[in-house]
């Protein structure tokens, strides 16, 4: 429509700096910046008081003191207002018994949104998918997660990949597929062709010289 | 605001990260470890409590303006 401005919307990449931003939230303005020095979960959620967005916000809420453990911190997202949140928040205590303890940003010009990717088109023009970014204490991404509208997240998965970063980065090794934390973890492959002879010698689970487990 | 509410009195969690400065200046590494709040929290808080007059911050740490310390 004339006159109106359009935001650029970018669509980050994982190992790139989430871009940073000042945005209200129920836990007043905060920066991404501010979460500088821990991991954060930050979601989008379509809309306040719908009944999938409700379950997810109990489900997030049931793992957060397993995430405080970890050192991960929780931010969430949507395009309604503050004051829709505090009431939403406060229905959700109300009616389940579940306490909503951690930032809801209230992006309603959605600039955060547009620097995130959170909104699709081809799912809603005006609100955002179920975006996930798992954010490290660099403030890089490190996973990124788009579930359309009709499908809640699974929060066994979230914690399983937040384990998965977090022995990744202290062990240097990956995880491979359907990892569980006390299972076996992949040996990064060698780079060069001596390292890759002295593989086979150096005592990991191999298949081939570029497969090998290891248990921590 | 968190931690300074619409007429300019530290709310509860205000009043807590300055009870945080009595004894001196502190990062808000400090301050979080002495409140057990979050750090990203004291951060936004220190924000909020420096352009409300409570805090002074220079250099990563912070100290009671007079303000603040007729509050604690």
């Amino acid at each position: 429509m004339e006159g109106q401005m359009e935001q650029a919307v970018s669509m980050p990449k994982l190992g790139e700096k989430a871009p940073d931003f000042e945005a209200p939230t129920t836990f007043g303005v905060l920066k991404l910046s501010d979460f500088k020095g821990s991991w954060v979960i930050m979601f989008s959620h379509p809309a306040d008081f719908t009944p999938v967005c409700t379950t997810e916000f109990m489900a997030f809420a049931q793992i957060q003191p397993e995430l405080k453990k970890r050192g991960v911190e929780l931010l969430g997202l949507s395009v309604d207002s503050i004051t829709s949140h505090i009431a939403w928040a406060r229905n959700i205590q109300e009616k389940t018994g579940v306490k909503i303890n951690f930032p809801i940003i209230a992006d309603l010009n959605k600039e955060v949104s547009a620097k995130f990717g959170m909104v699709h088109p081809g799912q809603s023009k005006t609100e955002t998918v179920r975006a996930v970014f798992i954010i490290d204490p660099n403030q890089v991404i490190r996973l990124i997660l788009y579930y359309p509208l009709s499908t809640g997240r699974n929060m066994d998965e979230i914690l399983r990949v937040v384990d998965a970063l977090q022995i990744a980065d202290a062990n240097k090794v990956a995880t491979p597929a359907n990892w569980r934390p006390g299972d076996k973890v992949i040996v990064p492959p060698p780079q060069t062709q001596e390292m890759a002879e002295e593989r086979m010698k150096a005592g990991f689970e191999c298949v081939d010289w570029y497969f090998c487990k290891k248990k921590l | 605001m968190a931690c300074v509410n619409p007429d300019g009195k530290p709310s509860e969690s205000g009043v807590k990260m300055l009870g945080a400065l009595k004894s001196g200046r502190a990062s808000a590494d400090d301050i979080a470890a002495a409140s057990g709040m979050p750090l990203f929290r004291v951060r936004s808080g220190l924000r909020e409590l420096a352009e409300a007059g409570y805090v002074a911050g220079s250099d990563g740490s912070y100290s009671l303006t007079e303000q603040g310390r007729a509050l604690v």
